[in-house]
């Protein structure tokens, strides 16, 4: 299998900080790859590089063997990579469906065929993905009047809609109601092997990397602490001091 | 509800017919309501439903009349004799050179604000919030300096032009026909063109900009169409305006960024920003505030006009449709989750 997102030497700092220090790792094509560190370990920062929020200090990043450091937010989701946010954003002064067909993947879309209306396949689309994350019954609700989690899973339907070909998730399950984590683990990895969507997650939720990932990388204080399967991952003597503070 | 609003419609355009011929004295104040009304509605494309408040859309206004009058000019003279007012010399049109030079010259104004519209919103549309405001507005009033100094069109004397060649009672409802066309057209666009893609687009851009773009949305293309539509329409007004003026100077006339540059913010945010009906509601309401303040209260005009602008923003920041909405969501097809404790007095009830 290949690797879809190739990260190599990257190093971010703001300033005195250094919150990536020569990260490299790989992301393959078609699985779920995790993310995890403590607090402020720089996963966020990473997520941002990729996605092009800012230039990296020195290093390559990679998306389908296409070097992606140097180019703009936009140009990188057009590329199919697409990500969701730690503090999830939707538009709330629209409802579920109208926030649904927004999300309408413009990079297939040619400029002119913007001025026309969504058409019966959109609608119908935007309905089967709200069914799918089970926010079908609050489709004409103002998105905004949601709760927390729900927004969270709207933002992943909105995802889903963009028809990407990697998503990059940012705590999908933070602030989410511990009964519903079970759904919302169950349907990542629907989308991941029926939508064939390559998963790339920071998670909190160890329960749930371990449930979810093929294989996890370990961030602390900006270096790459540790790599391996879940189950490395695990007993791995260095992840268990970081999260403890001892490093 | 579908009948009830073709019968709306239908009222509003029969009364947009009549109105010149049922009230003849008022010809004049009906085209510029009919100004008021296209010009709210154009700012509303970016002010309300992009979220980039432009100061600056009077730049539009106002090159519109002197690019509507430099081609009706160079189609028969040349432009730099006729503005100079030493020469003396008398010009004079013929009907048909008259109506030549103000139908190409509208449109001559609309295309090229259009075009200016893509060059300034090129280098204007990085900035947010504040700084895009007081960017377009630096834009405008540097245009108008810039103008007022500039011979070949007259500088601060502006420019006088052909006035209309038939009955002027005739003229005033040309004018108006003009500018009610205009504003009907810009309507029915508008009331098109947010219920496409390309309306949602600009929805998104204005609710979560960074969210549009980790969409994949090609967020200043959309910027910079909305806002050239917008030109094209504003500069059209300024083009009509003109002729209508017959005489116009550039600082209180053409740029007037103080006055008319200002009005259409009030109208928008008097009738409510982001909304269809809006900018109408506030023109209208605006245009009959100001026609009766200057008319009974005259000496204190600026001051009831200040006092209403003060009202609008401090209390009433949704405007009317806002207020409606907040008050009558189910009118407009919005609905909200209902908290727990509605839903339990619901039940009780």
């Amino acid at each position: 299998m290949s690797s879809i997102i190739e990260i190599r030497n990257v190093c971010k700092a703001y300033g005195g900080v250094v919150a990536n220090k020569d990260i490299s790792l790989d992301v393959e094509e078609g699985t779920i790859t995790g993310l995890i560190g403590p607090n402020g370990s720089g996963k966020t920062t990473l997520f941002n590089s990729v996605v092009g929020y800012h230039p990296i200090d020195s290093g390559s990043i990679r998306f389908e063997s296409k070097e992606i450091s140097q180019i703009h937010v936009q140009d990188i989701a057009r590329l199919g990579l697409i990500r969701t946010f730690q503090q999830t954003r939707i538009y709330k002064a629209m409802n579920c469906v109208e926030n649904m067909l927004i999300s309408l993947p413009h990079r297939k879309m040619r400029f002119l065929e913007s001025f026309s209306r969504n058409n019966a396949t959109d609608f119908e689309n935007a309905d089967r993905l709200l069914e799918f994350v089970g926010l079908y019954e609050k489709r004409f609700l103002l998105a905004g009047s949601l709760s927390f989690g729900q927004q969270k899973l709207l933002e992943f339907a909105m995802a889903l809609m963009n028809e990407p070909k990697t998503l990059l998730l940012d705590e999908p399950t933070a602030g989410i109601n511990p009964t519903l984590i079970n759904g919302l683990i169950d349907r990542l990895l629907r989308a991941n092997r029926e939508f064939g969507i390559t998963l790339f997650v920071i998670e909190h939720n160890m329960r749930v990397i371990m449930n979810l990932a093929q294989k996890i990388y370990c961030l602390a204080h900006g270096e790459l602490l540790a790599q391996g399967t879940p189950g490395d991952i695990q007993n791995d003597q260095r992840v268990i001091d970081a999260y403890l503070g001892a490093h | 509800m579908k009948g009830r609003k073709l019968i709306l419609y239908t009222a509003a355009l029969l009364f947009t017919l009549v109105a010149p011929f049922i009230m003849p004295d008022f010809k004049t104040q009906l085209a510029t309501l009919w100004l008021m009304i296209i010009v709210a509605l154009t700012w509303d494309m970016t002010g309300g439903q992009m979220g980039y408040n432009s100061l600056g859309n009077i730049f539009f206004y106002g090159t519109g009349m002197y690019v509507a009058a430099v081609i009706c000019i160079a189609l028969t003279h040349d432009v730099g004799a006729y503005t100079n007012a030493f020469s003396g010399q008398i010009y004079t049109f013929t009907n048909a050179e008259y109506f030549t030079g103000v139908m190409v010259g509208i449109l001559g104004a609309g295309i090229f604000c259009s075009v200016c519209a893509l060059v300034i919103g090129y280098l204007t549309f990085g900035l947010r919030g504040p700084y895009f405001a007081i960017g377009t507005l630096g834009v405008a009033i540097a245009a108008g300096e810039l103008v007022s100094n500039w011979d070949w069109v007259g500088g601060g004397q502006g420019i006088s032009l052909p006035v209309y060649p038939y009955d002027l009672e005739q003229g005033k409802v040309f004018f108006y026909a003009l500018f009610a066309g205009t504003g009907v057209l810009l309507f029915i666009f508008l009331r098109w063109l947010y219920t496409t893609r390309f309306g949602a687009a600009i929805n998104a851009i204005r609710d979560d900009e960074e969210k549009a773009e980790a969409m994949g949305i090609h967020t200043l293309r959309y910027k910079l169409t909305t806002w050239s539509i917008a030109a094209f329409f504003v500069g059209v007004a300024g083009g009509i305006s003109a002729f209508q003026l017959i005489h116009f100077e550039p600082l209180e006339t053409a740029y007037q960024t103080i006055n008319l540059g200002i009005f259409m913010v009030v109208c928008v945010l008097l009738g409510g920003k982001g909304t269809l009906w809006g900018p109408v509601i506030g023109a209208i309401i605006f245009h009959l505030f100001k026609e009766v303040t200057w008319n009974y209260l005259l000496g204190w005009q600026w001051v009831a006009l200040g006092a209403l602008i003060v009202i609008t923003v401090v209390y009433f920041r949704d405007g009317i449709m806002g207020w409606l909405m907040s008050v009558k969501p189910e009118w407009f097809g919005i609905r909200v989750e209902k908290k727990a404790e509605d839903a339990m007095q619901e039940a009780g009830t």
